[in-house]
This record gives C-alpha cells, structure tokens and sequence, in this order.
C-alpha cells in the first residue's frame, strides 16, 4: 500500500539518443584564435563588415571574463570545442530535395507526418547550418523574409546590417561576444508593416556532432502593425563529454507589432546551454516569449523585454524541469524603460532526482515610467527531498506610480493528489506525471498543440521511475 | 466466500487508534448503510479500505474476494472494482475532468499503454452526465478545482457511474447536498444498482437517515468510538432518526464500563461489544 513520491533512480531512457553517422563537407579544427574567426568568415564569403564584427567581438570574448554569478561555468574548455560545421554544399529547396539522414532525423524525432509537411514552410536547422529553407509563396507575396540568416546576409545585407548586434551587442556579456564572433545558422525574419503571419514560422534544429558547439543567431524584425510567432524545437542526442550551445536572439517589435517567439529546447545532459534572448518593444507593441526548458546540464536563460516606448507590453511565460545532475536556472527580464508599459512574467519549475530547478528575474522600472505594471508569478514543484529550488527575484523599481506584484509559490506533490488519483486506478506513476502536467497546464496550453504534445512526451520520459 | 469482509481491523493516525476492531461483511447486491455520530471512525474505514496512506493498519485482515486486500496498492484495489466516493475530493490544478476521467476508466477497463478510443469514451461520458443531469462543460474544467461542493459530490458520483465498481464507499456523498441534489444522487445509485444487476454492493456512509429513504439499505450498522455496536434492518435507521445517538451512546456507555471490568462479549438492548 505504498503511495509515495519518493524518487525511483531509473537510468535514463533517453529516446533521442541516437545519432547519424557523420559525414561533412569539411571539419573545422577545435578551439578559437583569430585563424578560425577568418575562416568562418571566408568560407561563408561573407561582406567585410562582418568579418570585421567577427573578430571585433572575439577580441572582446577573449579579454571578458566568466560570469561569477548565477552556476558554475568553469567546466567549459572553450578550446576543446569545434566552432563550425558544414553539412552539406548547398541549400535545399524543396522536401524531397532533404538528405535522406536528415529526414530519418525528423523521423526519430517522432515528427507527425503532417507536421513534416508542414516544415515545408519552415527552416530546419541541422547542424551548424540550415539545409533547408522554404518559405511558403503567400508569405513572400506579403514580403516575409524567413531565412536563415547566413542566407538573409548574402540576400538582404542592408536589413541585416541596420539591425544585427543592435539588441544584443557583442559587449553585453562573454556568451553573446562568443556568438558574435563565431555564429552560424539560426533564423532570420522579416515581417513588413501591417502584415499579419498567420501560420507559426518553425525551425527545428539539433546538435549532431561530439563536442559541436552550436551558436546560432536569430533576428526578427517586425515592423509597426506586423504578427508573427516564431517557434523552435529541439531535441538533442547524447554524448559522453560536454557541449556547448550559446545562441543570440534579437528581436524588434515596432509600434503596434505583436511578437511571440516560443521554444522547447531539450538538449542531451550534457549540454551547457547560455543562451542571450532579447527583444525591444516600441510604442503599444507586444512582445511574448514563451520558453520551455528540458535537458541539458545546465541553462541560463533569460529572455528579457525592452520596453522602450509608452503602451509596450511584454510577457514571459517559462517551465523548466531539472532532473539528476541538472540545474535549470531560467528566468527573465522586464525593463519598463517608458510610462505605461505592462509586463507578466510566469515561471513554473520542476526539480526531481537531485536536480536545481527555479526562477532568476528583473523587474526594473526606470524613473518616469508612470502608470506601468508588472505581474511576477513563479511556481516551483519539487518532487523528492534531495532536489533544490531557488528563487532569485530582483526588483529595481525608481517610480512610484506604478502596481507591482510578486507571488511565488514552492510546493511538493501532495500524498492526497496521489492517492485520489490512484484511488480511481491511475498508476503511481502516471498519477504524478498527470499531476505534473497539471502544475505546468498554463504555459503548456499556450503552446501550438503539436510541441504541446511533445512537451508532455518529454515530461512523461523525465518523470519515468519518479514513484518507487 | 463474501466480497468483503473485514476482520478485527484496527488501525491508527500517528499515534491515536481510531478503528477498535472493526469487523464487517459485505456482498455484491447489497447496500450497507453505516451510520454514526462525527469522530467514530467512518472515514477512517472507508480510507482504509481504499489504501490512504495516511492511516495505518496495526491489525486485523480485509479480505476482497477473498484476496488481502490490504496488501494491494490503491490503483490495483480500483482497478478491481473497489471504488470510493470521498467525502472532501482534492482539487487536480491543470488537469481538465474529461482527460482525468478518460485515463481512469482506460485503467479501469484493463487498457495497459494506450487510453480507451475517444469516441467510445465521449458517448460513454454523455449517457452518465444525462443520467446524472451534470452540465457538460463541468468536464472541461480542472479536477474539483473552484468547484462547490455539491459539484465535487455530483463529481464522485459521475466517477463512480464511469468507472462501474463492484464494491463501492460512499463517505457522506449526502453531506451538504440540498434535497435536490440528494434525489438526483440517489437516483443516479439506484440507477447503477438496477444496471449492475446484482453486481454492485455499497457502503453508504452517512450522517443522516435522510438519504436512506431514497436509496434503501439491505443493513444499517452504527459504528461508535471505533467499532460496530448495532446492526440491523432499514428499521435500525428509522428508529435512529427519532432517537438520535443519544440513546445508543447512554447503551453504549454502560456497557463499555462493564466491558472495562470484566472483558467480555457483552449485550445491552441493541448494543453489543466483543472485547478483544
């Protein structure tokens, strides 16, 4: 008659963990100096100006120190890892032009039939660049560019150059001055005014080679009028030593745009995972990001809002799960930088096996940004005794007409909640996993339903043995 | 061999012993009324016969079909036709009533991996929220969340007609239910009692005969202080509504002090006691 939550140490079951055998074009060497920045550069034949930004910002990679804040970052060798790839020659255009190991990767993914027809529209990123790229005729009738961004520098260099770096300059922190100077891939996209982008824009991406970094670079820009919601999935396969995956996004949100930019990430255990998001939002513009974090070693994530403009509005919706030898450490920033500006932020972490899961946050709200409000919630569940939550909320707040609220909320899955749904012959297991679905139902009902219903698959392996 | 029977039961809360040697037999096709005042022990039973981890057995055996009960996990012990109607139902954050209920009944009905097709289970789902006169949309909200409490006791109901038990506890499903609301149950109970034909037994758990003239009981037992003290006719019942407690606790009282001298099995009136 035991109902319990102690914790089952199953070994993982890893179901993405296969892998492709690999087979480049060409292999880039490991470890970064200035020799490999030009290389990228040259291979990619790209204007001096970028090659210029390259080794601008490697210069400052080199000269920066780690963070000292937040986890534990000196286990990366950052000469032990390669900094660029290239699968294959050329890009594709149409599905059945995909390589054929790239779409049994899609295949192993569990990638629905329709869903793969749908990435017909899309650009999946494998490796370091993206193969394939289409972008659907009514999109380019209405003047979307979705690119990735190697693509969209050759093909709209004066739109990248006026906004790249803009949001997240290569100073603003050691990560984003590693990405500005070795990046490849990533998305980029181009909404004109008052154009509405019905479909979500999707890329998936994964990492497929043993100590790979990956360090895609993302842009969008939208400008005033324009929606769109840009979503990226991932699954990455194991390995035994530890990689790094260090994106930049950017993201413009004009006067009375609307931006949603929604990720799943699962990267394999071993994965550091530092990622740069941020987003300005101009006058009565909405900017969303919704962002669920499984996998990997260790994330820092913060997706942050500029709210630079009166009326501009921002919400951040994350769920992180940190199982064994995990540590979760998402979160966001809200910068009321003008009056009127509104932010929500919801967090929902899960911790289990020993794992650290919780919330890092700024609300800041600048003098002047009268009649602004901000609405912080972050929840944490911890499903067995040696698993960790902290919350790190930081509020600046320079203004005194503004509402602000805060509420945060830990708590363990109670024996009642298991034992009512055992009582009507749930399993123990599947009981805590429904219960764990529900802790995070509010982020993962406003996700497309098909990464909803991958999000609760991975939630589903994580939580595999959870119920001795 | 009976459905049930439970033998000697003796089970405590941290410290505090609450069932005293509990002893009773229940069959498919009859309705068990227990009857008796706040703290005596009712739902301690019904928990434990259910598997609450809360509670623990220091003695005495549950046999359900002849098979120790006791020993089996909760989900098993539904899975096997056991079914409880709590008395205060938890509330499930996030987890809507249909998909709850779906993966119950999938169980239920032996499905292992998959979950009973969609189809079969919304036409099932419709026929027992008619029978029940449940507003359909109740299913598209949260597990009892923000629900009143005659919704979660209507809720239990639907659960119990969903999951189609052979041994099912009701624990004061009737508490706090208008009248109305008290047809409407017993309706739905007395439904399932005709559709089961002979296969469903019940424990129907209550403070009040109120109940009882609606969904009419094979025996009627009251449980005091940890044990069962009288059992009876439907008549039992009646006679209780005009007396109260008080007069079986003045018997009972009596005959506990006796009992306390001398240890034995002792009669008083109505109220006997087996000392252990």
């Amino acid at each position: 008659m035991a109902v319990t939550n102690q914790l089952g140490i199953d070994p993982d079951k890893y179901k993405w963990g296969f892998h492709d055998p690999e087979k480049y074009v060409y292999k880039s060497r490991k470890g970064l100096d200035r020799e490999i920045v030009e290389m990228i550069s040259s291979m990619k034949d790209e204007p001096e100006w970028m090659r210029a930004y390259r080794l601008h910002s490697l210069e400052h990679f080199q000269q920066r120190p780690l963070p000292t804040w937040g986890a534990n970052l000196a286990q990366i060798d950052f000469n032990d890892i390669y900094y660029y790839l290239k699968p294959t020659e050329k890009k594709q255009r149409s599905w059945d032009e995909v390589p054929e190991n790239i779409k049994n990767t899609f295949e192993k993914l569990g990638i629905p039939e329709a869903e793969r027809k749908f990435l017909a529209g899309a650009g999946a990123q494998y490796e370091s660049e993206s193969v394939y790229h289409n972008l659907k005729e009514e999109w380019e009738k209405l003047g979307v560019i979705f690119l990735d961004t190697d693509s969209a520098l050759r093909e709209h260099p004066d739109i990248v150059r006026e906004y790249f770096g803009t949001v997240v300059p290569p100073e603003d922190n050691k990560l984003a001055s590693l990405n500005s100077a070795v990046w490849s891939g990533g998305s980029f996209v181009y909404v004109p005014e008052g154009v509405h982008v019905d479909i979500p824009l999707q890329a998936y991406f994964r990492i497929n080679a043993q100590n790979m970094g990956q360090f895609e670079r993302t842009l969008i820009i939208c400008e005033p009028g324009s929606y769109v919601h840009y979503v990226e999935g991932c699954t990455a396969p194991i390995y035994t030593t530890d990689s790094l995956h260090s994106a930049v996004v950017e993201i413009i949100v004009k006067e009375g745009a609307r931006c949603r930019y929604t990720t799943i990430q699962n990267w394999s255990t071993n994965t550091y995972n530092l990622v740069t998001k941020r987003a300005v939002a101009y006058r009565d513009a909405t900017m969303e990001w919704v962002d669920g974090n499984l996998g990997s070693k260790l994330t820092m994530k913060y997706p942050s809002v500029f709210m630079v403009e009166p009326g501009a509005k921002a919400e951040i919706l994350s769920v992180a799960f940190a199982g064994r030898g995990q540590h979760q450490d998402p979160g966001g920033k809200v910068i009321h930088a003008a009056p009127h500006t509104q932010s929500v932020v919801v967090s929902k972490s899960i911790a289990k096996d020993g794992g650290r899961a919780g919330y890092r946050g700024l609300v800041k709200i600048y003098p002047g940004a009268k009649g602004s409000k901000s609405a912080v919630r972050c929840d944490a569940l911890i499903l067995d005794d040696r698993s960790r939550s902290d919350t790190y909320p930081t509020m600046e707040i320079d203004e005194q007409d503004v509402s602000i609220t805060h509420e945060a909320t830990v708590s363990k899955v109670s024996d009642e909640q298991l034992f009512y749904l055992m009582s009507r012959g749930i399993k123990g297991d599947e009981a805590m996993n429904m219960i764990v679905r529900g802790f995070v139902e509010p982020i993962v009902k406003e996700l497309p339903l098909e990464y909803a219903v991958e999000l609760n698959r991975l939630i589903a392996l994580e939580m595999e043995g959870s119920v001795g | 061999m009976a459905d049930l029977e439970i033998r000697d039961l003796t089970v405590q809360v941290e410290e505090k012993v609450i069932l005293k040697g509990a002893n009773l037999t229940l069959n498919k096709g009859e309705v068990h009324a227990l009857m008796g005042p706040n703290g005596s022990g009712k739902s301690t039973l019904a928990n434990v016969l259910m598997g609450n981890p809360f509670y623990q057995v220091v003695k005495g055996e549950v046999l359900y079909k002849g098979q120790d009960l006791l020993a089996m996990s909760p989900d098993e012990r539904a899975r096997r036709g056991l079914f409880i109607a709590f008395q205060y139902p938890v509330s499930i954050p996030g987890v809507t009533m249909s998909s709850f209920l779906r993966t119950a009944v999938s169980a239920r009905r032996g499905f292992d991996k998959e979950l009973m097709p969609v189809g079969e289970f919304q036409k099932l789902l419709k026929q027992k929220l008619d029978e029940l006169r449940i507003e359909p949309a109740i299913v598209s909200r949260y597990v009892n969340e923000g629900f009143s409490g005659g919704e979660k006791k209507r809720l239990e109901i639907l659960q119990m007609a969903m999951l189609e038990p052979e041994i099912a506890i009701m624990d004061e499903t009737d508490s706090g239910l208008d009248i109305d609301s008290v047809k409407v149950v017993a309706d739905g109970v007395n439904r399932m009692l005709a559709q089961a034909k002979g296969n469903l037994g019940i424990l129907l758990i209550t403070h009040y005969s109120r109940i009882l003239h609606f969904i009419k009981p094979s025996y009627v037992h009251v449980m005091f202080d940890g044990r069962f003290v009288v059992s009876g006719g439907p008549d039992l019942a009646e006679e209780l509504e005009q007396s109260g407690y008080e007069g079986i606790k003045a018997q009972f009282e009596v005959i506990a002090a006796e009992v306390q001298a001398e240890g034995a099995v002792r009669r008083a009136g109505k109220v006997f006691w087996v000392a252990h």
